[in-house]
């Protein structure tokens, strides 16, 4: 492999995000197959176009930091390390599923890796992770959190109660919004006091407030390592909106018409993979290095879901366990 | 008999901070985090002296921001902190019910085991002091409507050690209900290493005709309508909970089992409150047991009024339970 020197990335590194990249699309796309087949119910909310933010973040991450993530999570649990067999099986109620089958794909979670969940209540886990960045503070460890949310919940009262608290306490917390520019169904710009509604916000918090293209994960991956070394450093928390677009729906049943055709033709050609496979080529990859990401992804993604399908359907006794640390559901004597 | 010359006494409001203090001394993963926690000592005076011995690093004064409050304890919780939250009233819950109702409940329990939540949230709770509708709820029965919290309610300056210090060790959450009407109330002081499992009630007062169950509040009320009603030759076993999770029935059904009455005084509203669900158990699992209809003294369904009288009228008293008890020992 040619590293291009000129670049800040070697080649062989934005191949590897690539291929990233790929799994997750991949594993999303395979976990629709698997709905058409009636073998995922309940509802997803696909990551589909989102993926630069994921593999960018972790890119920029130590294995030991923290990442919090909203019910469109998917892409964030495999970047943190989540293996697309347990994300599959998770959706498919199986005992070997990431969360035991008790979560379901807006939950998924993979604390050993520092995937510490992701949540359903719009905004609830921005103040969740700066309670891990003070805890990373108190116990000093140079660790950093990252939360991960949606344009939505920019306007959401635990968002604004954040950013307050984690600028008087200087945590080490890093607030990557998702501008995909919807909330459900409705454009965040029509209910939004600012163009931008994360980054605007931050001023007022007295913290810097970034845009970056959400679509190209070098771009991504530059911004959150300075983002990141700021906070490392116990400079303070930074707000990173990262501009994006969803491929489908807002969940399953959502078939996104309200979107002008012309907006989804534009975003459908910046597609991060289409972005990261021409810096790829323009890096001077040969297209039958990058093909073979592609195929090593298919049959990452193949073999799990083979294997997701074969395991064990969730015992219906797991439902009393894991209330309690003690492993039980025991409310009274 | 114990010489009660050598007996310490405390108030219920410093024996919450002798209790978190205990664990601050124990533990160094424990810290606490409110509203004018720090060197003010808290509005009710339940933190002072933490700031001035532990410093900073351990008690943080936060902005009027119960959600981030609630989410920075949680966050901690689950990366190896013992965080102590305190919501200065409890009506405030309502401002950061989402962290009670879908956040720390369930964190451990929609990862499959992965994520554990070992914080303890402090909050007064109830009335009687004429702070009106807003500042006097009694609301652990709101935190009783949601699975995955564990609920205690000292009445007692000891058990407020002892079940703090279980609170904190816990490695589940717990939601700790301080009755503003008993921080001025004396009793013992806790011995040292004083521990109080959560889940185990306490007979305050032995007694054979009725039972009457009691949480924090209601604990020293009953109390005093058993006086009362010993001169009637009626004989009251009042049992105090402690907690409504774990909820000790074992030692409401031992008791029933020589009263066969029951009478349930509890301070938040009948409607919903943690009298029924006592009463349902009762009704499911024993109602061989009983000789009697069982009663419920409650708040009556109105909001808190400000004027004494009025919320007299509102709020269980003594007068009410002696009365509630009169007419059950005529059925
Ligand atoms: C507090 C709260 N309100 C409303 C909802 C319902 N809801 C779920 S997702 C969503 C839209 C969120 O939009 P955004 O934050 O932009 O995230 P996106 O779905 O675009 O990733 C809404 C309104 C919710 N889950 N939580
Ligand atoms: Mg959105």
């Amino acid at each position: 492999m040619t590293e291009n020197t000129i670049e800040r990335v070697a080649t062989s590194t934005l191949l590897d995000w690539y291929e990233q990249m790929a799994v997750i699309r991949g594993t999303e796309k395979a976990a629709h197959d698997l709905f058409l087949r009636g073998l995922v119910k309940g509802t997803t909310h696909l990551a589909a176009g989102h993926e630069a933010v994921a593999v960018g973040t972790s890119a920029a991450l130590r294995p030991d930091d923290y990442v919090f993530a909203t019910y469109r999570g998917h892409h964030h649990a495999i970047a943190r390390g989540a293996t697309p067999e347990g994300c599959l099986a998770e959706l498919m109620q199986k005992a070997t599923g990431v969360c035991k089958a008790k979560g379901g794909s807006m939950h998924l979670t993979q604390a050993d890796h520092g995937m510490l969940g992701s949540y359903a209540i719009v905004g609830a886990h921005l103040p969740m992770a700066n309670g891990a960045a003070w805890s990373a503070k108190l116990r000093g460890t140079t660790q950093v959190a990252v939360a991960f949310f949606g344009d939505g919940a920019t306007n959401i009262g635990a968002f604004h109660e954040a950013l307050n608290l984690a600028a008087v306490w200087k945590l080490p917390v890093i607030f990557v919004c998702e501008n995909n520019r919807y909330m459900e169904y409705t454009p965040i710009a029509s209910v939004t006091s600012v163009p931008n509604p994360a980054a605007d916000r931050a001023a007022a918090n007295g913290m810097p407030g970034v845009l970056v293209d959400g679509n190209d994960v070098v771009a991504v991956h530059d911004t959150m390592s300075v983002a990141v070394e700021r906070a490392r450093s116990d400079n303070g928390p930074t707000v990173v909106e990262a501009l994006t677009y969803r491929h489908f729906g807002h969940s399953r049943t959502d078939p996104a018409t309200y979107r002008p055709p012309e907006e989804v033709e534009e975003w459908m050609a910046r597609d991060p993979l289409t972005v990261a496979r021409q810096r790829l080529l323009d890096f001077g990859a040969s297209r039958e290095v990058v093909d073979a990401a592609d195929a090593r992804a298919a049959e990452v993604v193949a073999s799990a879901s083979r294997a997701a399908q074969d395991a064990p359907a969730a015992d219906p006794a797991q439902a009393f366990t894991d209330v309690w640390a003690d492993g039980g559901a025991a409310w009274r004597t | 008999m114990a010489d009660l010359t050598s007996v310490q006494m405390t108030t219920y409001r410093d024996a919450v901070a002798d209790g978190i203090a205990r664990e601050l001394r124990r533990d160094p993963t424990v810290v606490c985090i409110g509203e004018d926690i720090g060197k003010a000592g808290g509005v009710f005076k339940t933190t002072v002296g933490l700031f001035e011995e532990f410093g900073a690093g351990r008690v943080w004064d936060t902005p009027i921001s119960e959600q981030a409050i609630m989410g920075a304890a949680m966050g901690a919780a689950m990366t190896g902190m013992r965080p102590v939250a305190e919501i200065m009233f409890s009506d405030f819950l309502a401002c950061c019910w989402d962290y009670l109702a879908n956040e720390i409940p369930k964190a451990r329990y929609m990862t499959g085991g992965q994520l554990t939540v070992p914080l303890v949230v402090r909050t007064a709770n109830g009335g009687g002091l004429g702070f009106g509708a807003q500042h006097s709820q009694s609301v652990e029965n709101w935190a009783l409507t949601v699975p995955g919290l564990k609920i205690a309610a000292p009445s007692t300056p000891s058990d407020v050690v002892g079940l703090m210090a279980s609170a904190i060790r816990s490695d589940d959450p717990v939601v700790f209900f301080e009755h503003k009407g008993l921080f001025a109330s004396k009793g013992e002081a806790a011995p040292p290493g004083h521990v109080v499992p959560l889940g185990e009630a306490r007979v305050a007062r032995e007694g054979s005709d009725v039972t009457v169950v009691a949480l924090a509040a209601t604990v020293p009320l009953a109390l005093a309508a058993a006086a009362e009603l010993e001169g009637d030759g009626i004989s009251l076993e009042v049992i105090d909970l402690r907690c409504l999770v774990p909820l000790d029935m074992a030692t409401v059904f031992g008791s029933l089992s020589k009263s066969s009455r029951l009478i349930v005084v509890e301070e938040n509203p009948y409607q919903g409150g943690w009298g029924a669900t006592v009463v349902s158990i009762v009704a499911d699992e024993g109602f061989e047991m009983l000789d009697a209809p069982i009663r419920r003294v409650a708040s009556e369904n109105v909001p808190l009024p400000f004027a004494d009288a009025l919320e007299q009228r509102v709020i269980p008293t003594v007068d009410k339970l002696v009365e509630a008890v009169r007419r059950l020992m005529s059925y």
